[in-house]
C-alpha cells in the first residue's frame, strides 16, 4: 500500500508493504542511502534516523508505524542548527576511518545535543552506546561531541 | 558533491594497459583525454599519466591505487605524489583508481604493505609529472630545463611563470624521463608529507552521500540475497522456490550449484527482487533442505579435546630447533609451563558483504568493496567462464575491511547471480550471513615451556603449537612463523607443530597470525618474568639485550632488538611504568614486531567485583623515519589497540553441528562507546624506510591487557576471550 511520509521536510510516497523497515524504504524506494544497513536487529545503530527528533533504528521500524511523524535522515539533519554543528565538528576533528557508521553516530549525537546541549561523559556513554564503530573511532566521536557542544576546542 | 558512486563513470582515470614499467609505475602516457569518453566536466583536463590529471584552471586530480577500507590510504598515497609534484594539497582532488594490475601493479589493502611498497615509487610518479611540466615550459619559453624550477603549482624561469594547468596539455604529449634521473626532495623540504591531512570523502561521509558498496546504483538494478548452508559448503538437497517467487517484488529465485572449495563459489539459493527487503522476505519464505556434509559434526568442543590430546602426544613435526632445548630445560633452575589458547574470531566489518555486478554481452562490470580485486577477478572469470580482461572492477570504498575483504566470495556470488538473473544485481548479505560465513581468524593452542637459570635468565623456550591443517600444510592463516621473538635471542629454542583437519573457512584478520601470537608470546613472557622475580619491562630489556639484528636484513621476519628496545623504553616513559597502583588496578606491558613495525603497548586496568575497566593505553611505535600523515597514523594505532582489546575481552566464534553458533552483534559483541578508552600514541623515528600502520599495533595490545589484569588481580589469563573469567 502507499504510505505518505515527511522526509527531511518533503512529502514523499512509498508503495510498499507496511512491514517494510523504514531503512529499506529510505534506501531502495526513496533513494536516500545515507542511513546504513549494519545488523538488521537494532544492535549497531548504523541506520539511526530521527522521528520527530528522537533517534530510532530504521532497520526495525516498520514503515506503517511512522505515521505522521517527521523523518529526518543524515541527508537532512544539516538543515537544523544542532545537526550542522555536529557535522562541522565531525569534519573538524576528522572523526571517520571507514566512515560507514558515522551517519548513525551523527544522528545519535544530534539527538543527544538537542536534548542536552552540554552532555557529560556519562550522558555521551548512554546516548552513544547503541552506535557501534568497528574502526573504534570512539575517542574522536566523544571529542567531536564536546566540540559541537562548546565544551572543548578542536 | 563529494560522493563517488553516482558520478559520471566516464570521469574515471583512463587507463592504458601494458604501459607499466618496473615497480608498477606507469611512466608512459595516455594522450590528453580519451576521445568521446571524457566527461563533460573534465573535457579539458589532460591526463598526464595513470595517476595525475591537471585541468586548465590548475585543479589537480590524483588517483589512489589501493582500495580504501578505513586505513586512510586514499589520503596518504596521493600525498606522496603531490609532495614531489610540488602543488598545494588544497588544490588536489583524489579519485579511486580502477582495478588494473597491468597499470597499477599491486592494488591490495593488506599486509600493511602499501606504504612500504609505494613510498619511493609514488614520489617518483609525482617527480615525473613535475619534470614533464618543466620540460613543457622550457620548450615553450626556449630556455634550458636547468633554468626552471617549480613552486606550488607553477613552473618558474627567471621572470617567466606558468601555472601547471597552462602546461598540462603540452606535458601530456612528452616522453617521460628515465625515473632514475629524477632527484627526489630532501625530506627537510617536505611541505605535505609529515603534515596531517584529513580523510578523503569527509563531506560525503558526514552528509550521507552515496559512497559505499551498498550505495551503488546501476540503472535497472535488482537486489539479491543468497542463502548458503550453515554447514560450510553443503549442497542444496531440495528446495521449493515457489514461496519465494510469490513474495511481492521478487523477480526470480534459483539455485546456484557452486563448488566444493571453501575459497570459491559455494552452493546456495539466490532470491532476486526489486528491493532488498523483498529479496530477504523471499529468502525467509524458503524451506531449504541441505545435503549431508562430511563436516556436519565438527564442533569447538571436539577441536579443544583433540588439541589437548595432540598436546600430550609427540609433535607431528618440528619447525625450528636451535641449541639443545631438552638439555637446557633439564638443567634449568626453574621451569615454567603453560598452555595458551585463543578462539576463532570474525572480522565483522560494519558494512555487510556486498557487491554489484552487471553481466552483459560476454562482459562483466563489478562494483566491489574489496581489499584485493585481482583474486576476485580470477574467481569470477572461472565461475562465469569469461576471460579476465572482460571483467571491469570498480574499487568502492569499503565500510571496514580488517582483512575480510581480501577474500572475494561476495564478488563471485554477485557475478553468478547477475549472470543468471539477466539484470544488474546488488547482492547484500545479512549480518547473520556475515558472521556465519566469514573467513575466520583461526583458533590455536600453544603449549609452552620456558627454562630459567639461577640468575633468572631465560635459557630455553619450547612451544608445541597445535593448529589446523593437514599433512605439512596449515589451514589459511593458521600457520606460525617460527622466527617469532624470542627466537634467535635465546640459545635453546624450539617450535613443534601438530595439526588437525578443519572444515571451516579461515583467512587473514588484521595482523594475521600475529594478532594471536602477540597475546601468547608476550603473556607467557610476562609469566616467565614474574617467575624470574623481575620487573616485566626490565626482563624484556634483558631479553632484547644489545641492539642487533636477529636474522638477515633481507628477510621480512628479521628482528632488530634495538628498535624494539626503543619503543619499549618510550612506552615505559610515557605510561609512567613502575608507578604504584591502588589495589585492583594494574599496568601491563607487551611489545611485538609485525608487518615491519615495532610496537610496545602499556595498558592500565581497574578490576572491581570481577568487572574489568580499561582506563587507558599507551602505544609507542617505530615504523621508520617518516610518518606520512601524523593524524592518520595516530588513528590507525588507536583503532588497532581498541580493536584488539575489544576482541580479546569479548569475542569468540564457536562451532556446533558443523555450523557457526554466533549470528549477530548480540552474541558477537564489538567494543562500545562506554567501554572505549584513551590511547596515547607516540612515534619513535628511526633510520628505516617508512612502513605501514594498519596492523602492527594490534598484536601487543591483548597481552598488555592480560598482563595488566594479572598485575591488578594476580589472575593470569591464558585463554581468550577474557569474558567472565574474573567473575
Amino acid at each position: 500500500m502507499a504510505f505518505t511520509l515527511t522526509v527531511n521536510g518533503e512529502t514523499r510516497t512509498a508503495d510498499v508493504d507496511g512491514d517494510t523497515p523504514l531503512l529499506w524504504v529510505l534506501r531502495d524506494t526513496l533513494g536516500l542511502v545515507g542511513a546504513k544497513f549494519g545488523c538488521g536487529a537494532a544492535l549497531c545503530g548504523a541506520c539511526t534516523v530521527h522521528l520527530d527528533g528522537a533517534p530510532v533504528r530504521a532497520c526495525v521500524t516498520p514503515v506503517a508505524r511512522v505515521g505522521k511523524k517527521k523523518v529526518t535522515t543524515i541527508e537532512g539533519v544539516g538543515k537544523t542548527p544542532v545537526g550542522a554543528k555536529v557535522q562541522d565538528a565531525w569534519k573538524a576533528i576528522d572523526v571517520p576511518q571507514c566512515g560507514y557508521c558515522q551517519a548513525g553516530q551523527i544522528m545519535s549525537a544530534t539527538a543527544l545535543l538537542t536534548a542536552k546541549p552540554k552532555p557529560t561523559d556519562a550522558d555521551i556513554d548512554a546516548a552513544m552506546n547503541g552506535n557501534l564503530c568497528r574502526c573504534a573511532t570512539y575517542i574522536r566521536i566523544r571529542k567531536a561531541i564536546k566540540v559541537a557542544s562548546g565544551q572543548a576546542e578542536v | 558533491m563529494d560522493g563517488e558512486i553516482l558520478r559520471d563513470p566516464t570521469r574515471r582515470f583512463v587507463l592504458k594497459s601494458g604501459a607499466a614499467t618496473g615497480g608498477g609505475l606507469l611512466l608512459s602516457f595516455t594522450m590528453a583525454t580519451e576521445g568521446g569518453a571524457a566527461g563533460a566536466t573534465q573535457v579539458n583536463a589532460p591526463q598526464i599519466n595513470a595517476y595525475v590529471r591537471i585541468a586548465p584552471d590548475g585543479k589537480l586530480t590524483i588517483a589512489s591505487k589501493v582500495p580504501e577500507v578505513g586505513q586512510g590510504i586514499k589520503t596518504s598515497l596521493p600525498m606522496l605524489i603531490a609532495e614531489e609534484l610540488d602543488v598545494d594539497w588544497s588544490a588536489v582532488t583524489v579519485e579511486q583508481a580502477i582495478a588494473d594490475s597491468k597499470v597499477y601493479g599491486r592494488q591490495v589493502a593488506g599486509g600493511s604493505m602499501a606504504t612500504t611498497l609505494e613510498y619511493d615509487g609514488l614520489r617518483r610518479v609525482g617527480a615525473t609529472v613535475r619534470a614533464l611540466l618543466i620540460q613543457a615550459a622550457a620548450t615553450r619559453w626556449s630556455v634550458p630545463v636547468e633554468s626552471c624550477s617549480t613552486e606550488r603549482g607553477f613552473v618558474i624561469s627567471g621572470s617567466r611563470r606558468a601555472a601547471y594547468g597552462e602546461l598540462a596539455e603540452d606535458a601530456a604529449k612528452l616522453t617521460p624521463p628515465d625515473p632514475k634521473t629524477l632527484v627526489l626532495k630532501d625530506p627537510k623540504a617536505f611541505r605535505i608529507i609529515g603534515q596531517s591531512h584529513k580523510s578523503q570523502n569527509l563531506d560525503a561521509i558526514t552528509t550521507g552521500q552515496p559512497l559505499y558498496g551498498i550505495d551503488t546504483r546501476v540503472p535497472g538494478m535488482l537486489f539479491a540475497t543468497f542463502a548458503k548452508a550453515p554447514v560450510f559448503g553443503a549442497k542444496v538437497a531440495s528446495v521449493d522456490l515457489a514461496p519465494a517467487k510469490a513474495v511481492k517484488g521478487v523477480k526470480d529465485a534459483f539455485v546456484i550449484e557452486g563448488g566444493t572449495s571453501l575459497q570459491g563459489l559455494l552452493p546456495g539459493v539466490a532470491v532476486v527482487a526489486t528491493s532488498w527487503w523483498a529479496a530477504r522476505k523471499g529468502r525467509e519464505a524458503l524451506d531449504i533442505k541441505w545435503a549431508d556434509h562430511p563436516t556436519s559434526a565438527q564442533s569447538s568442543a571436539a577441536f579443544a579435546a583433540k588439541a589437548a590430546e595432540l598436546a600430550k602426544g609427540p609433535p607431528q613435526r618440528v619447525d625450528r630447533a636451535d641449541g639443545d632445548v631438552d638439555g637446557a630445560l633439564k638443567g634449568a633452575a626453574k621451569t615454567v609451563e603453560a598452555t595458551y589458547s585463543y578462539p576463532f574470531i570474525a572480522h565483522a566489518p560494519l558494512e555487510p558483504q556486498n557487491c554489484t555486478a552487471l553481466v552483459k554481452d560476454g562482459k562483466v562490470e563489478i562494483w566491489a568493496p574489496t581489499q584485493n580485486p585481482e583474486p576476485g577477478r580470477k574467481l569470477v572469470a572461472a565461475a562465469l567462464n569469461v576471460p579476465e580482461d572482460a571483467i571491469t572492477i570498480h574499487l568502492i570504498r569499503g565500510g571496514g575491511g580488517f582483512g575480510r575483504r581480501l577474500n572475494n566470495d561476495y564478488m563471485v556470488e554477485a557475478a553468478a547471480i547477475a549472470a543468471k538473473a539477466g539484470a544488474p544485481v546488488q547482492l547484500i548479505w545479512t549480518r547473520e550471513d556475515d558472521i556465519q560465513h566469514d573467513f575466520y581468524r583461526p583458533g590455536g593452542w600453544h603449549n609452552l615451556t620456558a627454562g630459567l637459570d639461577a640468575s633468572g635468565k631465560l635459557v630455553a623456550w619450547n612451544d608445541h603449537f597445535v593448529s589446523f591443517g593437514e599433512g605439512n600444510g596449515f589451514a589459511p592463516s593458521a600457520g606460525f612463523n617460527a622466527t617469532q621473538f624470542p627466537c634467535r635471542a635465546v640459545d635453546n629454542y624450539r617450535v613443534q607443530v601438530s595439526v588437525m583437519p578443519l572444515g571451516a573457512p579461515t583467512g587473514p584478520l588484521r595482523a594475521p597470525g600475529n594478532n594471536a601470537f602477540g597475546f601468547v608470546l608476550q603473556s607467557f613472557t610476562d609469566e616467565v618474568a614474574i617467575a624470574a622475580g623481575k620487573d616485566p619491562v626490565a626482563f624484556r630489556r634483558d631479553l632484547l639485550g644489545e641492539p642487533r639484528l636477529l636474522g638477515a636484513a633481507s628477510e621480512r621476519d628479521s628482528f632488530h632488538t634495538g628498535r624494539m628496545r626503543g619503543v619499549l623504553d618510550l612506552v615505559a616513559e610515557t605510561s609512567g611504568w613502575g608507578r604504584k597502583r591502588p589495589k585492583g588496578s594494574g599496568l601491563g606491558v607487551a611489545c611485538h614486531y609485525s608487518h615491519m613495525g615495532y610496537v610496545a603497548v602499556v595498558v592500565q586496568v581497574t578490576v572491581k567485583d570481577g568487572a574489568i575497566k580499561v582506563d587507558k593505553a599507551w602505544a609507542a611505535v617505530d615504523c621508520g623515519r617518516q610518518i606520512i600523515n601524523p593524524k592518520g597514523a595516530e588513528q590507525q594505532v588507536q583503532g588497532s589497540v581498541l580493536d584488539a582489546i575489544g576482541a580479546a575481552l569479548h569475542q569468540q566464534i564457536t562451532f556446533e553441528g558443523g555450523a557457526t553458533t554466533q549470528s549477530n552483534f548480540g552474541d558477537f559483541p564489538l567494543l562500545r562507546m562506554a567501554d572505549a578508552f584513551d590511547v596515547e600514541v607516540h612515534f619513535k623515528l628511526s633510520d628505516n624506510n617508512p612502513t605501514g600502520l594498519g596492523e602492527p599495533a594490534y598484536p601487543p595490545a591483548p597481552a598488555a591487557l592480560c598482563n595488566a589484569i594479572f598485575a591488578a588481580t594476580g589472575k593470569r589469563i591464558r585463554s581468550l576471550p577474557v569474558g567472565d573469567q574474573l567473575a
